[in-house]
């Protein structure tokens, strides 16, 4: 077997391509999130352009279409998720005392069959416009829609969702399996609990996506009558499909970054967090409502009374372990000597701004008064409320974190700040007013609105609330570039609890030199307070065993856009070109065995200053 | 790193889970098939949800003969246990056998696949083509998927059998097909719901 | 130090015991097999025959399907010897399965509960 560290020798961009590095990986995904997280911010201040006076001319009713379907897609497939796996990746393994993650060639396949797909779906705008059915792509609209737009939601979604999948699983099996010594499940720190629950959503909710855009698919390119009721077919099935993974799919944005805040504010009131087990439980409680109440997206589809009865209790029960969290963030706060530093601002502003969400979610949660909101600017004010006010600021409290540990160089607090008050009134202003545009009955996802409704002023400051938040958003762009000189005190820069904090900045591509011994929940902070400050090691210093880099991940992912092409298309030799080449590359990797290198102890003695 | 109880070339007790990469995948696995159940329950929702819908076309009633049906299940069932087997003889060390019973799943597997096509087919002839109704559409999505899990299926264990088919058994290859063979099982599993679901109560219920 | 080689074939006996309950085993899959093929008959033969009444052979054959997929997962693919969380994972993955199952049969529409 090769005992080489030739790897070291590759060019940067080779290096980078074929990393299966979970750090690297993880900086992808936030650098492919951030990019899609801008395009999908372009789209939505184009959206609120064409609304900032009535009857505004700026974009056409099919582009307007188009833009909305492609912000909610993007926001929540390619920006929202990829940026928590960014954390996921970088953070976890470092929590847990890993060096590795279980599949490393999967965790890469992962990350390009998202960068793949986000570029598929994106690719429609170039093509004669992108999907236009909303990002849940309700059939028939879906199913006649003209063009090729929807195909490529379809294929794109299809591509990257398959990456989601395998990513989960990876955390999963890593977590289960990878674990320090000591470390047992109830000391690991809560955002790796949240990683795994999360994970456990997405294993189960994505296959019902596959098998809802497949129907959508056949349906439209293979002449199949699943939706075609002339034929007898049933669109309430495909509703049903996109809600059971659509609904734990708001609890997969929320939960991490529920579980980001719940390392921020302990870390910044200087306190152990309050009730750990209970946090841990509601996590669970909350990963299993997830799948009981997805009809509540469907009360005015027509099923009957009891059956809205039943899940209108069930979404509001989801309200106690919400409830259980919130009061555990506001006692670990309680008594503290609070920091505000700009991460745990962001997270102190989420308890406030998420209540709002949860209080306009149990008033949508009644069934009856359901009938009221569904469809209207209300709805659009509630999950802006619950995904910006919750995941959106759980991803700039964890960027601003974890950003030391991630590049070696800390924010500015100072421009941080900044961009933390422009974006948190920007938010409020643009969504706050939404809430009432909505009870005055303005639907969503329509172009344009009538003069003389009473709707002129609210969308105006809706509108300017939003240039607000794009404006704060390039002062972050900017403090990422001006900040690079920060590379002080950057190995623990809050006095963090977690071990992550323990290891070098830029952490050493094994992570651990030896695997950290973990005596306590918030295992950094017990040898701080109990021990000498370092990590005990729970094994002599020995060779470290790494994998191999490899560019298959890539090879694979195109030869699964190229079958998506050869669909969206209707070309069998595409599909058949895209599939023979994925399906050789995966035998490759099947046939060839890789046990990877093992880096000698002299060469960790060297890193480590001692040699 | 955990490999520590492995003596070299030694085999030991359960050789696809003696090392760490061997735990990961077994695990892995079967959290997939934990994923793969909820991919096969959204086919069978929706057959479920239009398998009256045949809108003039032929239904299950006009279609479907128990006794192929019937000898399906027996082959898939049997290459289920020719593949148990397998695993027992790597177990053993006995690395020849296993390939030898690992064969024998791929011919039976090869044998259902046969039925299956031949099943299509003749029921293409009888008017049930794909865009003819819900209920076909349905039919042969779901059973279809399921034939194509098999065809992945044959084509992963061909694929281990030829690759290691001199190099005996190793802490590599041990792993790999023990989780080709628990594919297989959960092939199984799918068609007992399929037989009893589509077939079965296509035909009495 | 070396390190292990996992493309090294591996030599040698398994211990006596493990020798037994590997015949053990063999034994308890094939007298399962022998039961499998038992119980699909049987629901093939309450289908085939006109005696046995539908409103029972319905649940009966979903049971006998039922019974035969725990065999399959407990006996063939051995889902307690692993981590527990392989049955937290499979189980979760029936629950949801059911439940996906259940709504597309009575709530698509077609008749309002």
């Amino acid at each position: 077997m090769s005992n080489s560290t030739a790897a070291s020798k590759k060019s940067v961009l080779y290096d980078w391509l074929t990393t299966v590095d979970h750090k690297k990986i993880g900086i992808m995904y936030f650098f492919g999130g951030l990019f899609f997280f801008t395009i999908a911010g372009i789209e939505a201040m184009l959206m609120r352009i064409q609304l900032m006076f009535p009857e505004m001319g700026f974009v056409g009713e099919q582009t307007f279409n188009e833009l909305l379907t492609m912000h909610g897609t993007t926001m929540l497939f390619l920006a929202a998720m990829p940026l928590f796996f960014a954390f996921m990746n970088f953070v976890v393994p470092l929590q847990i005392g890993a060096r590795d993650v279980a599949f490393p060639f999967i965790n890469s396949l992962g990350l390009w069959l998202f960068i793949f797909g986000g570029i598929i779906l994106n690719i429609s705008w170039m093509t004669g416009g992108g999907p236009d059915a909303g990002w849940t792509a309700y059939t028939p609209l879906s199913t006649t829609s003209g063009g090729h737009g929807v195909d490529y939601y379809v294929m794109g979604l299809q591509v990257a969702g398959a990456g989601t999948l395998m990513s989960a699983i990876n955390f999963l099996v890593t977590i289960v399996n990878m674990r320090a010594p000591g470390m047992s499940m109830m000391r690991m720190p809560l955002f790796t609990w949240t990683t795994f629950v999360t994970s456990m959503l997405i294993l189960f909710a994505f296959p019902a996506l596959t098998i809802g855009l497949l129907l959508i698919m056949l349906d439209r390119i293979f002449g199949g009558a699943f939706f075609d009721v002339a034929l007898g077919g049933n669109v309430v099935i495909y509703q049903h499909l996109f809600w059971i993974f659509g609904h734990p799919e708001v609890y997969i944005l929320i939960l991490p970054a529920f579980g980001i805040f719940s390392e921020v504010i302990p870390t910044f009131a200087k306190k152990r967090l309050f009730g750990y087990t209970a946090m841990v439980f509601a996590t669970m409680i909350i990963g299993f409502l997830g799948f009981m109440v997805w009809a509540h997206h469907m009360f005015t589809v027509g099923m009957g009374p009891v059956a809205n009865a039943i899940f209108a209790v069930a979404t509001m029960a989801i309200a106690v372990p919400t409830g259980i969290k919130i009061f555990n963030w506001l006692l670990t706060l309680w008594g503290g000597r609070i920091k505000f530093t700009t991460a745990n601002l962001f997270a102190l502003a989420f308890i406030p701004s998420f209540v709002l969400g949860g209080v306009t979610g149990v008033q949508l949660a009644m069934s009856a008064a359901d009938y009221q909101f569904h469809d209207t600017y209300f709805v659009v004010a509630h999950f802006h409320y619950v995904i910006i006010g919750g995941s959106v600021l759980g991803i700039f409290s964890a960027t601003f974190y974890w950003w030391p540990k991630m590049f070696g160089y800390r924010l500015s607090e100072t421009l941080g700040k900044w961009f933390f008050w422009l974006f948190l009134i920007g938010f409020h202003l643009t969504f706050f007013v939404q809430h009432f545009l909505g009870l005055m009955g303005m639907p969503r996802r329509v172009g344009s609105y009538l003069d003389g409704q009473g709707l002129n002023e609210m969308n105006f400051i809706s509108s300017m609330g939003a240039f607000l938040m794009g404006f704060a958003f390039i002062l972050l762009v900017i403090n990422v570039l001006v900040s690079r000189k920060n590379t002080d005190n950057v190995q623990d820069p809050w006095d963090g609890r977690t071990l992550e904090w323990a290891t070098t900045s830029p952490v050493q591509e094994y992570n651990f030199a030896q695997t950290p011994l973990v005596r306590d929940l918030d295992a950094f902070w017990y040898e701080k307070m109990e021990g000498d400050g370092r990590m005990k090691a729970a094994e002599p210093l020995d060779d470290i065993h790494m994998p191999n880099g490899s560019i298959l991940p890539i090879f694979i992912s195109l030869g699964f856009s190229i079958l998506a092409f050869g669909v969206i298309y209707s070309q069998w030799w595409l599909m058949i070109v895209g599939g023979v080449f994925m399906f050789s590359m995966m035998f490759i990797r099947s046939i060839k065995e890789d046990h990877g290198y093992h880096i000698p102890v002299s060469e960790i003695k060297k890193e480590k200053g001692e040699g | 790193m955990a490999n520590e109880a492995i003596q070299p070339n030694v085999l030991p007790q359960n050789p696809e889970k003696a090392t760490l990469e061997g735990r990961n995948k077994y695990l892995g696995f079967w959290f997939f098939l934990g994923g793969e159940t909820v991919l096969f329950a959204s086919l069978f929702g929706t057959y479920l949800g239009l398998r009256n819908s045949y809108d003039g076309g032929p239904g299950p009633q006009d279609l479907f003969h128990l006794d192929l049906v019937f000898i399906m299940t027996m082959l898939l069932l049997t290459s289920s246990l020719t593949s148990v087997f397998a695993v027992i003889n790597m177990k053993k060390g006995n690395f020849k056998k296993m390939l030898t019973w690992m064969w024998g799943t791929v011919i039976l597997g090869l044998g259902f696949l046969g039925f299956e096509i031949y099943e299509f087919v003749v029921y293409y002839d009888q008017g049930l083509g794909y865009t003819v109704s819900a209920f076909a559409s349905s039919f042969y999505t779901l059973v279809g998927t399921h034939g194509a899990h098999v065809t992945f299926g044959i084509a992963w264990i061909i694929t281990l059998l030829i690759r290691y088919r001199k190099t005996g058994l190793t802490l590599a290859n041990a792993p790999k097909f023990n989780t080709a063979v628990l594919y297989w099982h959960f092939i199984d599993v799918v068609w007992v719901f399929i037989f009893t679901v589509v077939y079965l109560l296509g035909v009495g219920g | 130090m070396s390190h292990v080689d996992p493309s090294a074939p591996l030599e040698g006996k398994p211990t006596k015991e493990s020798e037994r309950n590997l015949k053990r085993e063999s034994r308890t899959q094939l007298v399962s097999f022998i039961f499998m093929i038992f119980i699909t008959s049987t629901a093939f033969l309450t289908v085939a025959s006109d005696i046995v009444p539908t409103g029972f052979a319905i649940p009966f054959i979903l049971l006998l399907a039922s019974i035969q997929v725990i065999m399959q997962l407990y006996v063939f693919m051995h889902m307690n010897h692993g981590s527990r969380w392989i049955n937290v994972m499979m189980w979760a993955g029936l629950f949801v399965a059911a439940m996906t199952v259940a709504a597309l049969m009575i709530l698509i529409g077609v008749t309002k509960y």
